[in-house]
């Protein structure tokens, strides 16, 4: 499979941590998002007319969304599958807020910087309510015990609001989510998103 | 003391990026670029021009009255290398804090962990600062570290030789061990565009030796290692860099940033700065 990245682009890292959590190979061709524009050239508008990244291609078939690419890698692997279409919607909710926040403070982006971050806020409110909830019923991830493609898509703006101005500090369920799953193997990071550092203290 | 901030060439975008007209800010200050037949124009917002210079990939421009050329880098226009156009990220932090993070070694293997730095090997050996006083510039030499992953180019570890230079008050320039060519040293330069005193525009520039990467990926490397440092820059308490000993305390391996800090004091630069000792 070949995934065509930009290395600080939330939604391609959201496919590299999946690969990587389900141990799946990806060949990764870096594109020049910033400042070319790559993505916006002919040569990439061919392969996804959208010109968006990332692009997923596993032999003939092309996916431009992050969400079919997420299904696409775990497919033969139910472990990793839940109750997850809401949480995609809300993944591309957190992409329409958080994630243009973080594009307009990162990136110089042209975006209504006060809405996007007020938005942001009020999805991360929810956000903490549900994962609030699961800790009451003694699970930590989203839709249950163990992570789900709905975790590793509502991560990656989560964990990175911080860069769009937008601050983690005041949710603990949020965090602890976060901590589950950084420590999860073969966890990979991500400028923004750091790895898991020992818990103990050495002697 | 008088504040010559003002009278240095800054960087305030692409020479590649000459379609988007730009609207950014210098020293607080809105300015306009655009391209025209004769080039490209800067403005104030009072409609009034600003001097430019065309260099290293970038145009620069000034507020005050430059009586120096921008600097070179001869070594850069040796046959052979990429220019690379990294682009920019925006930092809310004092412009001198990026240059200053720039010329530590010290944190590699806690913030680029297992591309640049990884421990154990955190000891920084001794090398040379000193100010050169005909040139007027900061220069660090006979750094020496271990790196993983020096570059995009680099096979396994190695220890990775450098120099630093700090030509101009937000600017430097790092020549650094290149894997494919032992003779010759990689340029990677951080210009730093003051947005204003805790806010800055920071915009690496490259110009290497290597034939395996392509564009995208040499770019994002570079992108990748300075978004490592971003998080870092802008949670650095104060926001602006402290020229007076007494907030903070150096270690042997803060050499550099002494002598930084030491060249901006002496040269009066203080946007950006703290002037007052804690």
């Amino acid at each position: 499979m070949i995934l065509h990245d930009y290395v600080l682009s939330a939604s391609c890292y959201k496919i590299r941590l999946m690969a990587a959590l389900s141990g799946q190979q990806l060949e990764l061709q870096a594109v020049n998002f910033h400042p070319a524009r790559e993505h916006k050239s002919p040569e990439m508008l061919k392969l996804n007319p959208g010109g968006t990244l990332p692009i997923l291609r596993d032999e003939d078939l092309i996916m431009t969304d992050s969400s079919d690419m997420l299904r696409h890698l775990t497919r033969n692997l139910p472990e990793w599958q839940g109750d997850d279409d809401g949480w995609l919607d809300f993944a591309r909710t957190l992409n329409e807020t958080l994630g243009m926040a973080r594009l307009h403070d990162v990136l110089g982006f042209e975006v209504d910087i006060d809405a996007a971050r007020k938005r942001g806020v009020h999805l991360l409110r929810l956000l903490e309510a549900h994962l609030t909830e699961q800790r009451f019923d003694g699970m930590i991830f989203l839709t249950g015990d163990t992570p789900t493609i709905a975790d590793i898509a509502c991560f990656p703006n989560t964990a990175l609001a911080p860069d769009g101005g937008v601050s983690l500090d005041v949710y603990p369920s949020i965090r602890l989510w976060m901590r589950a799953l950084r420590s999860l193997p073969g966890f990979i990071e991500m400028p923004g998103i750091h790895r898991l550092h020992e818990l103990e203290a050495a002697e | 003391m008088s504040d010559s901030s003002k009278d240095h060439w800054y960087p305030v975008g692409l020479l590649s990026d000459i379609y988007t007209p730009r609207q950014t800010l210098l020293f607080g200050q809105e300015i306009s670029l655009t391209h025209d037949d004769t080039g490209f124009v800067v403005k104030k917002s009072s409609g009034a021009s600003l001097p430019t210079i065309e260099r290293f990939g970038h145009l620069w421009t000034s507020l005050g009255q430059p009586d120096h050329d921008l600097f070179v880098i001869p070594e850069a226009n040796t046959p052979g290398r990429h220019l690379v156009d990294v682009g920019s990220v925006k930092v809310k932090c004092s412009p001198l804090r990026a240059v200053e993070n720039f010329l530590d070694i010290a944190h590699f293997p806690f913030i680029h962990t297992d591309i640049l730095g990884a421990e154990p090997h955190t000891e920084v050996d001794r090398y040379k600062v000193e100010i050169r006083e005909g040139v007027d510039e900061v220069w660090a030499t006979k750094v020496k570290f271990f790196q993983p992953q020096a570059a995009k180019s680099a096979e396994g570890g190695i220890i990775t030789e450098y120099m630093y230079r700090v030509p101009a008050p937000t600017c430097a320039v790092l020549y650094k061990t290149c894997p494919p060519r032992p003779k010759e040293w990689d340029i990677i330069t951080l210009f730093v565009q003051p947005l204003t005193e805790e806010w800055c525009e920071v915009w690496p520039w490259m110009a290497l030796y290597d034939d395996d990467s392509t564009m995208a990926e040499m770019v994002s490397f570079q992108q990748l290692i300075f978004m490592q440092d971003r998080s870092i820059l802008e949670n650095q308490i104060p926001l602006k860099l402290p020229l007076d000993p007494g907030m903070e305390t150096p270690t042997q391996a803060d050499m550099t940033s002494v002598a930084y800090r030491r060249w901006l004091k002496r040269i009066g630069y203080s946007y950006g700065a703290q002037m007052v000792a804690a």
